[in-house]
């Protein structure tokens, strides 16, 4: 930025500035700030002020076993697809040519597929009569075909699946900005491929790895299509139980609480942690 | 560097990372081989093969009416959201501005909040105006959506070219808009081109918002096939599905070819 502001002629006045702003500016404000704000508002007032929302929300079981799932589901989704992500990562930092726009091609289509699409196939596979039932009868693990749709595993495969490209871009890309050299010197100074891995790669790798975790985290907090699909009425998270609460119950104010609560946990998570989460190298685009 | 046999570890980690590929690509592509199958329900592998569930989805005016809808709403938010993405994008990266760490925050928030938030919060508030299951309602939403995709795609293009070719046009004489029209905007244009892609397929793709907007005869292309997930395990999903698979990834790759090509 600073190269424009270093020649003369290269900067415009804060009145173009501001001219040149204020469509998208208008547009925010309109669109997506006041509904915020009036979201907010429902939650509180009902007409007149009161917590009752939230106070139910942390107060029935029902409620707070949803809260509990949620935050569980995303702490494993994170996990998984960080074991799964790593070595993806650590491959693809090391490849080069071909091979490497080979393993980036099957990283970045299903980041282009839409996540509603990839929810269908799981909804598919795992139906009464789907592949992996059939698999499991032909192996002759069980004999009925299992419930798997609206389970609790069926979602964490899918959503594990649905999110892996956003655990491996950001480690990638840190592996891929570490200098050759260093490994390299460690090798000379008698390192085995562990020892370098272990005392030289993993912990440069780190900040990829925070930034990964964190996005695939705050992303499965808010995650809606995967758990509406594949985790089903029975499996409920946050999402779409404030789903439910709109369309089913038409409990506006409540879901609305639910929304605000869930707003003001990812945003606590993101003012918290902006510096490591990198958000504009969020270039995919998630559900 | 002396050359040796792959050890047994990097042979384990090749086929382990081989196989998480190939978990992450199939169920990817699936729907693909599901849509063209020649059964009456749903299953993979399929028994026969047939074009028929395309021959559904295209005689069916249901889904032709979401699918033209669709392409409406993505026409009309590629428009806006690159004029005034590209517009913002300026005024960041040339303009006398303060408090640019605010402008920013300001900016990405709709890429921050998670967007069954947003959902809900535009369907209260558009709900009270009349614009759920509006063509205008879903412009404005899924503009909103695809402003900061477009907005950093801009500036990152206009922070990479060199001021000193504007310098010259105004040194050779030319006035600053001549400089601007004539100079600067014709070497943003692979950049504010990738940007109008992404908003176009960003609204193409968009399902969370696009679910609640939608209303019981104005849908779009993403509230239907969700409808119809939940409902029945008629093929003609798979059809839709691969349709728009194909769509997004054919603009996708196209953008990262250009990307790569304007790198070397």
């Amino acid at each position: 930025m600073t190269r424009w502001r270093q020649v003369r002629g290269g900067r415009w006045s804060p009145l173009a500035a501001m001219l040149l702003l204020s469509p998208m500016a208008l547009l925010l404000i309109a669109g997506f700030f006041y509904p915020l704000v009036n979201l907010l508002g429902r939650s509180l007032w009902t007409p007149e002020f009161s917590l009752v929302h939230y106070e139910r929300l942390l107060g029935e079981p029902l409620y707070l076993l949803i809260l509990m799932r949620t935050l569980w589901i995303a702490g494993v989704v994170s996990v998984f697809t960080l074991l799964l992500g790593y070595p993806v990562a650590l491959v693809m930092a090391r490849l080069g040519g071909w091979k490497a726009a080979l393993v980036a091609a099957c990283v970045l289509v299903p980041l282009w597929t839409s996540a509603l699409v990839r929810s269908y196939a799981w909804v598919v596979l795992l139906q009464r009569n789907g592949i992996v039932n059939d698999t499991l009868r032909g192996l002759g693990l069980t004999e009925q075909p299992l419930r798997l749709i609206h389970t609790e595993g069926a979602l964490l495969v899918a959503m594990t699946h649905v999110l892996l490209p956003f655990m491996v871009l950001p480690i990638y890309s840190v592996l891929r900005a570490i200098s050759t050299d260093l490994p390299r010197a460690a090798a000379n100074l008698g390192a085995g491929t562990w020892s370098i891995f272990r005392h030289v790669t993993l912990p440069l790798s780190l900040p990829g790895v925070f930034a990964g975790t964190l996005m695939v985290f705050i992303l499965s907090l808010g995650f809606y299509i995967t758990p509406a699909l594949v985790g089903g009425p029975r499996t409920l998270m946050i999402a779409t139980l404030i789903g439910q609460q709109m369309t089913e119950l038409l409990n506006w104010s409540f879901a609305s609480a639910i929304a605000a609560a869930l707003l003001a946990v990812t945003l606590l998570l993101v003012a918290a942690f902006r510096r490591v989460l990198r958000i504009d190298q969020m270039a995919g685009h998630a559900g | 560097m002396r050359a040796r046999a792959p050890s047994l570890g990097s042979v384990a980690l090749w086929a382990l990372v081989g196989t998480i590929l190939a978990v992450l690509v199939l169920p990817t592509l699936i729907v693909v081989p599901m849509s063209l199958t020649g059964d009456q329900y749903l299953g993979f592998p399929p028994r026969s093969w047939s074009l028929k569930w395309y021959t559904a989805y295209f005689s069916d005016a249901e889904w032709i009416r979401a699918t033209l809808f669709s392409l409406e709403i993505a026409a009309l938010t590629t428009v806006v959201a690159t004029i005034l993405g590209t517009c913002a994008a300026l005024a960041i990266v040339r303009g006398d501005v303060k408090g640019l760490g605010w402008i920013n925050a300001f900016t990405l928030a709709p890429m921050i909040v998670p967007h069954i938030v947003v959902a809900v919060a535009m369907y209260l508030t558009f709900a009270r105006l009349g614009l759920t299951g509006t063509v205008l309602g879903f412009v404005i939403a899924h503009t909103i959506l695809a402003l900061p995709y477009v907005v950093l795609t801009v500036s990152a293009t206009l922070y990479r070219l060199d001021p000193a070719l504007e310098m010259a046009a105004l040194n050779l004489g030319a006035s600053r808009l001549q400089a601007f029209f004539q100079v600067t905007l014709p070497l943003s244009l692979p950049g504010i081109a990738t940007a109008a892609a992404f908003a176009f397929i960003i609204s193409l793709d968009e399902a969370v918002v696009s679910f609640f907007l939608s209303g019981v005869h104005v849908k779009t292309l993403t509230r239907k096939l969700f409808e119809d997930i939940d409902y029945s395990l008629s093929p003609v999903i798979a059809s839709a599905s691969t349709l728009l698979v194909v769509v997004s990834i054919a603009v996708m790759a196209a953008i990262e070819l250009a990307r790569r090509s304007v790198k070397r």
